[in-house]
């Protein structure tokens, strides 16, 4: 089913990393991403490697999902690493053909498929554990100060918050849709791209007509209810920073610490 | 005969995922031809996961659903077969119209079985028919119909395929009482024209006590009773233990009973419950 797809969702729980300020989790992302790109020796890179996992770990969101979220970029993966191996310049350790393979070639593939991974479980480590209406509170926090450039900065969070707010309400719809249309005997799965595109206008028709009617809906009922965008609005829930915020903090420059070290004392390879 | 069976059919959802959930445990029943079954339980005990799975349209985790003694997976190919025997109106079906006119709406599912030409045109007027819609609208676009119009021609769309078991999920919700009344007669009336079997779908008592033969009780995702509308309805404590009301009037007529007045039992609907009042009144010589 479609629902099945694991889309960037977010697991509830109760761990230390749920319980971050969404602010802090979205700097300290982007801050890894940092760190994942500017670790050159294997040291530094076990460094972040070590640093991730254990994020992960305490994340209380089981492995399993780690693992599927990994699946689908797993080709991606394969793919960059294999034309890494082929293109390192120096001597050549192995050849065979055109096709040779240098030492530069093998450490540029080990890493780029871990900073990859790295990437990829970190970003899911933040939606597994902040909730979607968290997450786009926090970078309209964050991005407060664009306001002097005039940039709506509600009503662009605004919009994140619906639309990620709906994605679950239309996939839900899509698979209802799908259901009601193969019980009048809709054809599907067989024949060409052709027809298998034609096959899914009763689908589509009926999701805009519905998508349109939600929209129209929540308009009415945010009107309804005063809404008139950002101007003085306060909020029911504000963000806090908490104790386990600054550990967050702190653990985020012990790592930064321990790559730069590990950059300067040890041969950068890449 | 039994048309269908399941047996010991359950269907778990998300299995595998912090999600997980079963909303079918372990449920067996057998179905006779031309039977109405009602089906009934709270919201969430599983009532639609059950008749999702009697056409095919989710595949059990274990257990087997079979059609005329012959499990309908046996050929996952051919499951599209399944779909127009077994004909599933879901809940709120009105979201699912989508052609130009109300008429190419209502022969999609007939055209899907093969059905064209003077046959097609007859069968779409047919289902019209049976469900009330008026032949002027025919050539309306559905989306101007109104809430009760959408939900005849979503109807009248699977009648079209003919099935021989039609499976009705909640049709009556959301309606008007009069759009109910008039709805529920005209699938009564259908069934005794065509003598097919019927799956209703509902969380109303009154519903079901008119139009069952017999009655299936669920409560999460397992089956707790099978049997007639009067033998499940006398059953009041363990149907309110999971939180199911017998019909307002069998409730009256059980108070008037307690209070010593001797109107018999298992009274299910106004018209008995009117009858036999009269027919008290009568012989007492009041009126
Ligand atoms: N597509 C789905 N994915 C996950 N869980 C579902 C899905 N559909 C229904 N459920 C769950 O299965 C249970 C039974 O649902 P359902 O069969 O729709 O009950 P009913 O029709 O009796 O209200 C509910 O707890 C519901 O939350
Ligand atoms: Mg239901």
């Amino acid at each position: 089913m479609i629902r099945d797809v694991a889309l960037g969702q977010y697991i509830p729980g109760n761990g230390i990393v749920h319980r971050t300020d969404p602010r802090v989790k979205i700097l300290l992302l982007i801050a890894f991403i940092v760190f994942i790109f500017c670790s050159f020796s294997f040291v530094s890179l076990g460094i972040v490697t070590a640093a991730v996992a254990v994020i992960i770990l305490l994340s209380d969101v089981s492995l399993k999902l780690y693992l599927k979220s990994l699946k689908v970029i797993i080709v991606i993966v394969l793919i960059t690493s294999l034309l890494n191996l082929f293109y390192g310049t120096g001597d050549p350790i192995f050849k065979w053909g055109f096709i040779s393979v240098t030492m530069a070639g093998v450490y540029r593939a080990i890493f780029v498929s871990v900073r990859i991974i790295l990437l990829i479980l970190i970003s899911s480590c933040l939606t597994f554990t902040t909730s979607p209406t968290d997450l786009t509170d926090a970078i309209e926090r964050l991005m407060k100060p664009l306001k002097v450039f005039h940039i709506k900065v509600h009503e662009i969070a605004m919009m994140m918050t619906i639309a990620l707010r709906f994605v679950p309400t239309l996939l839900e719809e899509t698979d209802k849709i799908m259901s009601a249309q193969k019980a009048r005997g809709a054809d599907m799965e067989s024949g060409g791209i052709i027809k298998k595109i034609k096959a899914m206008t009763p689908v589509l028709i009926p999701l805009f007509v519905s998508a349109f009617r939600r929209a129209y809906e929540l308009a009415m009922a945010m009107e309804c209810r005063c809404y008139h965008g950002g101007q003085g609005r306060t909020r029911m829930k504000t963000l806090h920073m908490k104790g386990s915020d600054c550990v967050g903090i702190i653990y985020a420059a012990v790592v930064l610490a321990g790559i730069v070290l590990g950059n300067i004392f040890f041969t950068a390879v890449i | 005969m039994s048309i269908i069976e399941t047996k010991n059919l359950s269907f778990t959802y998300g299995v595998g995922t912090p999600f997980e959930k079963t909303a079918v445990d372990d449920l067996s029943v057998s179905v006779n031809e031309g039977e109405v079954i009602g089906l009934i339980g709270h919201t969430g005990s599983g009532k639609s996961t059950f008749v999702q799975m009697l056409n095919g349209l989710i595949k059990p985790t274990s257990g087997e659903v079979l059609l005329d003694g012959i499990n309908i997976w046996d050929k996952p190919k051919e499951i599209r077969k399944i779909r127009f025997r077994v004909g599933m109106v879901f809940q709120y079906p009105e979201y699912q119209l989508f052609e130009e006119t109300v008429r190419k709406d209502i022969a999609f599912g007939a055209i899907n079985k093969g059905l064209s030409g003077d046959e097609l045109e007859a069968t779409v007027r047919k289902s019209a028919r049976f469900t009330g819609l008026s032949e002027d609208l025919l050539e309306k676009s559905p989306f101007d119909l109104s809430g009760g119009e959408k939900r005849r021609a979503a109807i009248a769309g699977v009648i079209a395929m003919d099935p021989d078991v039609l499976v009705l999920d909640e049709p009556t919700a959301g309606l008007d009482p009069m759009g109910r009344d008039l709805l529920l007669s005209q699938i009564i009336q259908y069934h005794q024209e065509r003598k097919n079997t019927v799956f209703f779908v509902s969380h109303s008592m009154e519903d079901i006590a008119r139009v069952a033969d017999r009655v299936m009780v669920m409560n999460r995702a397992k089956l707790v009773m099978f049997d007639t509308p009067r033998n499940v309805f006398a059953r009041v404590d363990e149907l309110h233990e999971i939180g199911l009301r017998v019909p307002q009037i069998t409730r009256i007529m059980t108070g008037l009973r307690e209070k010593g007045h001797r109107f018999s039992e298992g009274i299910l609907t106004v018209e008995q419950a009117f009858d036999e009042i009269v027919d008290r009144l009568k012989r007492e010589g009041k009126i």
